[in-house]
């Protein structure tokens, strides 16, 4: 039996059942190059094809458009630089303050080489304001890419309205929908570039994708044997991107009973958390992601919060500088206004399919005095602050 | 990531809290960096004209790393000479608990500083004279601490939502 609570999600999930299954034959049996001519590599391309139709439809898609990638880390950085050495002439880009590193950091990296690179900032809950977006956009403006929904906090951007806004003055929006899809309703006809991950969906790990409009110049960060219609290059991942669509096509399947069962369990998390003093939500009770709620707790720290948790048995995890390789409070955390000391003592509790209410008891059941012995050794009391 | 040892400490650390009767209280670390440690120490007088550290305790805010450190700190602090516990060092307490992580070692300075700083209290407040290692070492704590305000007086300033975007200053907080 498996004691432990595994209320990480967020940082990766369990791989279904039923996506192994239909992953296995491609380890050995089918294990044909997709590009080669014979028996086997037909094979092989039917499946990633069948693979591209099916992710495409989940996204309403033309499937000429997805580009399968090692992960969103890889379909970020695709849209920045590949638009960005498509159409140098342009060397403007608008991000929200909470993008994830995979978006955050092309953009420093091209702000260095000259590009203007404007971080939209978000409100106390996390929510960037349509309006900031359309006043930052000028004629040099590349692209807009703002998350669907936050990784740490859970919150949701208003993308179908940025989406519109940047359609209504010609300019690219992307999304990184890695948390959000098969969670909440993409918009995606309004959406121009969308970035997937597998292994957040209960699929493999080092698989994702890009969903470009077809037509659309990426210039190619690999290069190689012309690959993925010549955008990303290197012999497909048949086995990961089989295992990628039947994730895709599970979640969607069941997105509606496990979207209520988690938004329920959420619920008990943030009611329940909040009955501990001094703890705060970071984020919004309401228009959220359903699987993950953010907290801060007063007078500890994030690091050892969660290794005593983990000493009992829980996953979690935290944005404390303490725990980042390096050693920063989470830019997220910043962003929202966290009060620096509380920002410190976060923690992000996220759920997946397998979760039950057996884990949300656990969890609440064990929090309390976790933080209360953390509380006990620390120098700050409560109402310090 | 952490050893076993690292891992005792945390799980059953020993000395902590607030001593109900000290003689001198070390403060260090900045709650803006993620690390806070008080450490409390009771001096006596041992027959032989000596000043022991009779007693000891601490109070944490911070990682693992810092917990455990501050927990390893007081078991080698405890019932030597005052004299000897100036002697302890920041790669003594990490090699105590066998190893940390390279970028928790900036942990284990941190409880070996509270020491100092409890030890130059004690001898501030007995009007004794400092020795020049303690000294020296208080001095550099302070400057420490002078940089790192410096460093955070932006974050402080709320008003200026731009700093607090392009965030904290790398640096080995914790
Ligand atoms: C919002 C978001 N974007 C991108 C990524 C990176 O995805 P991958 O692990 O597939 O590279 C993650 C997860 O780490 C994420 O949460």
């Amino acid at each position: 039996m498996n004691t432990r609570t595994y209320l990480d999600n967020a940082a990766t999930t369990p791989l279904d059942p039923e996506v192994f299954a239909a992953m296995l034959p491609y380890f050995q049996r089918k294990h044909g190059n997709a590009s080669s001519l014979h028996e086997e590599g037909r094979q092989a391309r039917k499946a990633v094809e069948d693979a591209r139709r099916l992710i495409a439809e989940a996204l309403s898609w033309d499937p000429e458009g997805i580009v399968f990638t090692s992960g969103a880390t890889e379909a970020d950085n695709l849209a920045i630089f590949g638009l960005a050495r498509s159409r140098p002439d342009r060397r403007h880009i608008i991000c929200s303050a909470i993008e994830h590193h995979a978006i955050l950091h092309p953009c420093d990296w091209l702000e260095q080489q000259g590009y203007r690179i404007t971080r939209i900032p978000v409100d106390t809950t996390g929510r960037v304001n349509p309006q900031s977006i359309a006043d930052a956009i000028d004629d040099q403006t590349l692209l807009v890419s703002i998350m669907a929904g936050n990784n740490e906090l859970g919150i949701l951007e208003p993308i179908r309205e940025i989406g519109e806004l940047c359609r209504a003055r010609s300019v690219l929006f992307h999304t990184d929908a890695v948390q959000a899809f098969g969670r909440v309703d993409l918009p995606t006809e309004s959406t121009d570039l969308i970035s997937l991950s597998a292994h957040k969906l209960h699929g493999p790990k080092g698989v994702g994708a890009l969903a470009a409009r077809p037509g659309m110049r990426l210039v190619p960060l690999v290069h190689g044997g012309g690959h993925e219609r010549g955008v990303r290059s290197g012999t497909e991942n048949v086995h990961g991107i089989v295992g990628f669509a039947s994730a895709c096509r599970l979640m969607v399947e069941r997105r509606e009973t496990l979207v209520e069962r988690l938004s329920g369990f959420r619920k008990q998390l943030i009611d329940g958390v909040l009955r501990i003093p001094g703890t705060r939500l970071n984020g919004d009770r309401s228009g959220s992601l359903p699987h993950i709620a953010n907290f801060s707790f007063a007078a500890i720290e994030g690091e050892s919060l969660v290794m005593k948790l983990d000493e009992r048995g829980i996953a979690a995890s935290t944005g404390s500088a303490c725990s980042s390789p390096n050693l920063e409070p989470s830019h997220v955390l910043q962003a929202i206004g966290v009060p620096i000391e509380m920002a410190h003592g976060s923690l992000r509790l996220s759920m997946g399919q397998q979760t039950t209410q057996a884990d949300i008891d656990t969890l609440l059941r064990t929090l309390p005095g976790v933080v209360e012995d953390l509380r006990s050794i620390s120098p700050f009391k409560l109402g310090d602050s | 990531m952490y050893n076993e040892q690292v891992m005792e400490h945390f799980r059953e650390p020993r000395n902590h809290g607030k001593l109900a009767r000290y003689s001198a209280v070390g403060k260090v670390g900045n709650i803006l960096c993620g690390d806070v440690m008080w450490m409390y120490i009771l001096v006596e007088r041992a027959e032989n004209g000596e000043d022991i550290i009779a007693d000891i305790s601490w109070e944490t805010f911070g990682c693992t790393a810092a917990i455990a450190t501050s927990s390893m700190v007081s078991v080698l602090a405890k019932g030597k000479t005052v004299d000897e516990a100036i002697t302890i060092t920041n790669s003594q307490v990490a090699a105590e608990l066998g190893g940390l992580p390279a970028p928790k070692m900036h942990c284990s300075s941190l409880a070996a500083d509270a020491l100092n700083e409890a030890i130059h209290e004690y001898f501030i407040a007995e009007k004794r004279p400092i020795p020049a290692t303690l000294e020296q070492r208080h001095e550099r704590i302070a400057r420490h601490r002078k940089e790192l305000e410096d460093r955070y007086a932006g974050f402080l300033d709320q008003g200026d939502r731009k700093q607090q975007i392009k965030g904290l200053p790398g640096s080995p907080c914790c």
